[in-house]
């Protein structure tokens, strides 16, 4: 099997694996516990906190546990947007092509008369840092622009908009699931109040994530109960699995030189290979991009038939149709760039890790040319673009 | 769990009547392509029977495997049946499909629909 969906999720690494197991094993006490074997666990958990902090130049106590990304940005978004209600700020700015973790919360601020502007992403899948300046307001309460997208690996000018909103006294947040671990982060320097991250996006455990929020910040919990992180996020901690997250990120951080090396050759090899293809189209910036993302869409063709094929071939890869997400329209990232909706369907997202190798990359290449080639064999679209009786899109 | 039965993923693998067919006398496209399907069926029809049938299909797997099936079930059967052909009877041939890709069978049914008002069109012969 060659596994290209990292985007998705990531196989743990063997060092987090046997923090993990080890830890169930000696620190599986209560952090809350006053006595010793739980006070070893708070020590574990706090060490974990430490050491995350340092690992994107932030203090300890800026640092809250969560589930996960999903959990981190609506904790982040929410506790702005309940700032704003109390001080008569009610306009957020984001973009069109946020994690519906995003997404669907500021929906859902909307109905409770919040105003929400969502930039443009161009056909790049850029958001420019001056749009971000000039959507500000002096009702806005949060800027909200990912780190680097999900789909389209795109990253963002996220330095700039950091000093951006530093400048007009905006909080900023940042949904950086995608870039921890994966791409050098300093929220000091970047000037960001609110970072959202998920472990297993960087080979540590599922369901853990952290939210970094700049001391200063005011932030309100989405879970009421015990006194766990500050007050501000209840439920016993998960020692072992943080723990792990914090080994996780240490070691993904640790070789982000090496490995970036060689995924942006092997990422590069990927591009230009399936490129080859007649009428397809890289999606998003070249080079701006995650070392390990590659994200294309063929004309003529549907993605999920082509993941499936790629499935029967041993490659896990990933698409923004329709038919994959269960709805009607195709990724909401694909449309954001202006793909229209008749090649948005026909999409393939490859995240490779490390792992890849010469040989993984030359055979994703010979398996997706085929695959294109055998389903646009019987694709009525495709008789009619080869035809001349509608017109290539890409 | 797979996503689809093992006879979906037959048609979608080796998809039967794929292709054209250059002396159909009836041909139906339905679907379209901002909903990421479309289904063409090539019918010929003689003496009342469909003699061949073939498919193009562009969409998601089970959308082929419904095409396919569909092919499969009205070749050879006189057009009065061929008429009575439901996405149920796609479906359930293909033990059964996810309730949200049921409208690939209902694609299948009304291409199918589509392509015996086009044979009735050119041809004159009521059906
Ligand atoms: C950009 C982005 N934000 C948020 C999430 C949600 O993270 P989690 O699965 O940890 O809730 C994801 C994961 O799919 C993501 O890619």
């Amino acid at each position: 099997m060659i596994y290209a969906d990292n985007a998705a999720t990531t196989k743990m690494s063997r060092r987090a694996l046997e923090t993990l197991i080890s830890f169930n094993e000696k620190f599986w006490g209560n952090p809350s516990s006053l006595y010793t074997h739980g006070q070893n666990a708070k020590e574990a958990l706090e060490q974990a906190r430490r050491d995350i902090a340092s690992l994107i130049n932030a203090q300890p106590g800026e640092i809250y546990f969560t589930s996960g990304g999903s959990e981190s940005d609506n904790q982040a978004i929410l506790s702005a947007a309940e700032t704003g209600k109390k001080t008569g700020k009610k306009h957020i700015v984001s973009t069109a092509f946020e994690h519906h973790a995003v997404l669907h919360t500021l929906e859902n601020l909307k109905k409770e008369g919040f105003e929400i502007t969502l930039l443009d992403v161009h056909s790049n899948g850029i958001v420019k840092a001056e749009d971000v300046d000039e959507a500000i307001r002096d009702d806005t309460c949060l800027v909200s622009v990912m780190y680097a997208n999900n789909e389209i690996g795109t990253i963002q000018p996220i330095k700039e908009i950091g000093s951006i909103c530093k400048k007009r006294g905006v909080p900023f947040h940042t949904d950086a699931v995608q870039a921890v671990g994966h791409i050098p982060i300093d929220v000091t320097g970047d000037n960001i109040d609110m970072l959202s991250a998920s472990a297993h996006k960087f080979h540590g455990p599922k369901g853990v994530g952290f939210l970094y929020v700049k001391k200063g910040i005011r932030l309100s919990s989405l879970i009421e109960g015990g006194a766990q992180e500050r007050g501000k996020r209840a439920g016993t901690e998960n020692v072992p699995a943080i723990a792990a997250m914090a080994e996780a990120l240490k070691e993904s951080i640790g070789k982000i030189a090496e490995k970036t090396e060689t995924l942006v050759i092997m990422r590069n090899r990927l591009i230009k290979g399936i490129s080859e293809i007649p009428h397809s189209s890289l999606n998003g910036d070249p080079e701006k991009r995650l070392p390990g993302n590659v994200s294309f869409c063929f004309e003529g063709i549907e993605g999920e038939a082509l993941l499936l094929l790629l499935d029967d071939r041993g490659i896990c890869a990933s698409s923004g149709s329709a038919c994959t997400s269960g709805s009607l329209d195709p990724s909401h990232v694909l449309l954001a760039i202006g793909r229209v909706h008749d090649v948005a369907h026909g999409s393939l997202r490859l995240s490779i890790d490390d792992t890849v190798t010469d040989d993984d990359v030359d055979y994703i290449v010979a398996s997706v040319k085929e695959v294109v080639e055998y389903l646009r064999g019987f694709s009525p679209i495709w008789r009619d673009l080869v035809s001349g009786k509608k017109e290539f899109i890409l | 769990m797979a996503l689809y039965s093992e006879k979906v993923m037959d048609h979608f693998r080796n998809p039967r009547n794929v292709g054209i067919l250059e002396d159909a006398n009836g041909v139906g496209e339905v679907g379209n392509a901002k909903c990421g399907d479309i289904m063409k069926m090539y019918l010929k029809i003689e003496d009342g029977v469909v003699k061949d049938v073939k498919f193009e299909t562009f969409g998601c797997g089970s959308a082929i495997a419904s095409s396919s099936m569909a092919t499969e079930l009205i070749k050879g059967k006189p057009v009065s049946e061929v008429k009575q052909l439901t996405n149920k009877a796609v479906a359930d041939a293909l033990d059964g499909l996810p309730a949200y890709k049921m409208h690939c069978s209902v694609l299948a049914e009304e291409a199918i629909q589509s392509a015996l008002e086009d044979y009735q069109k050119r041809t004159g012969n009521k059906i």
